[in-house]
């Protein structure tokens, strides 16, 4: 295959393969892309993982188990993506252990109450699935296979955050006011998963002209908030934005600006959360050196016995 | 007395984007003519744009005896399906 080629089958809106030739850059971005999606899912587990033990009941547990359990293994899905390009695994891990990639700052939030555990299922992974489900359309046909795998699985984790939030506003006011902070937590960090503004995004024009990207970051960001706001009222809880108003005209919510210098210092891994979860990842890696070795030994030991 | 060939299976993948399936198997002595045989037994009529084919002794299955046992984990993990969460009407589709 050749540059042609490659720009025909762009063109065609056909998929990209692993084998294909394809330009240096396509596939640099697509590694960063992958592996920086991956590494979100796995550092995304710690900080509902916190919340297991604490969980209000035996379903709960294991619902949140199960949850996280999920995000393992998109984590795994994404992985063997970005293998599929010729990076190893143990290369991007090492990447993500050195802080030389990153994960998605909105893991770098604290969830001190129980129901950041629901806002999280109901506006990180609404986003989050707001984000997914074009990508599952990605020119990249590995990447969008695990694409829709995730997607699939993902529809439950917003569910079960959106029922914790309803039971919660439907509670004690106790309950509700707790559900409003974290309504109030995690509303403008969830809006600003989808990038900086477009004006400001220097990637989107190259990535939406290679089919990895199909909308930009303003499109999304506003579909997230005209699917949102309707779900926060039946909650009978308030989104943090003065701004926030129907507009007749265009069919579509206004809202206000996020704190964009609070975006640049999350993206830049400022506070103290990211050293506390890249701790938590390498002494997780680290503790597990054990079992890899005992399987490594136990696998030529089985060797050394059948040749024998 | 006839000659046995190793035994290969073979995945095809119909079109881009799309993962390879498994289609069948074929006798070959080598992969490049395995690959040969799958080309002409699985997509005489174009029903592929790629495929693999795979020593059928590296395939490593899980036993029949053992499903039962094996997959039981997952049968009473309702919680995992989305049908679980019962939502108002009105945001039932989120």
């Amino acid at each position: 295959m050749s540059q042609e080629q490659f720009d025909a089958l762009i063109q065609a809106d056909e998929r990209i393969e692993p084998d294909d030739w394809m330009p240096d850059d396509y596939r640099s971005t697509l590694v960063r892309q992958i592996a920086q999606h991956a590494h979100s899912e796995i550092i995304g587990m710690q900080p509902e993982g916190e919340w297991i033990t604490r969980a209000p009941s035996l379903r709960r547990k294991a619902i949140l188990t199960a949850k996280v359990q999920d995000e393992a293994g998109h984590g795994l899905y994404l992985y063997g993506a970005a293998e599929s390009l010729g990076t190893p695994r143990s290369e991007l891990l090492d990447r993500l252990h050195t802080k030389t990639q990153k994960y998605s700052s909105i893991f770098n939030y604290a969830t001190p109450e129980w129901a950041d555990v629901g806002a999280i299922g109901w506006l990180v992974d609404g986003a989050a699935i707001m984000n997914q489900v074009p990508l599952c359309r990605c020119s990249f046909g590995p990447y969008g296979r695990a694409m829709v795998r995730i997607c699939k699985e993902e529809s439950f984790h917003q569910r079960q955050g959106y029922q914790i939030m309803l039971s919660l506003s439907q509670g004690t006011p106790a309950q509700k006011a707790m559900a409003q902070r974290a309504l109030e937590r995690w509303w403008w960090p969830s809006i600003m998963m989808f990038g900086p503004p477009d004006s400001a995004s220097s990637n989107t024009g190259r990535s939406m002209a290679w089919g990895i990207k199909r909308y930009t970051n303003d499109e999304l960001r506003q579909n997230f908030v005209d699917a949102t706001v309707p779900q926060a009222e039946l909650l009978g809880l308030t989104p943090p934005d003065d701004a926030l108003v129907w507009n007749t005209e265009r069919g579509h919510y206004d809202f206000g600006e996020p704190d964009w210098d609070e975006f640049a210092r999350m993206v830049r891994g400022e506070g103290e959360i990211p050293d506390l979860r890249i701790g938590v990842r390498r002494a997780a890696h680290d503790d597990g050196d054990w079992v890899r070795k005992a399987a490594a030994a136990y696998v030529s030991k089985q060797a050394e016995r059948s040749a024998a | 007395m006839s000659t046995s060939f190793p035994h290969w299976e073979v995945f095809v993948r119909a079109r881009r984007g799309i993962d390879h399936q498994h289609a069948g198997s074929v006798h070959a002595p080598d992969g490049e003519t395995a690959l040969r045989a799958a080309r002409d037994l699985f997509t005489r009529r174009q029903e592929g744009v790629s495929l693999w084919v795979v020593p059928s002794s590296e395939i490593v299955a899980s036993d029949p005896a053992d499903d039962d046992a094996f997959f039981e984990p997952a049968a009473d993990k309702a919680y995992r399906f989305p049908t679980s969460y019962e939502l108002p009407p009105e945001v039932d589709q989120m």
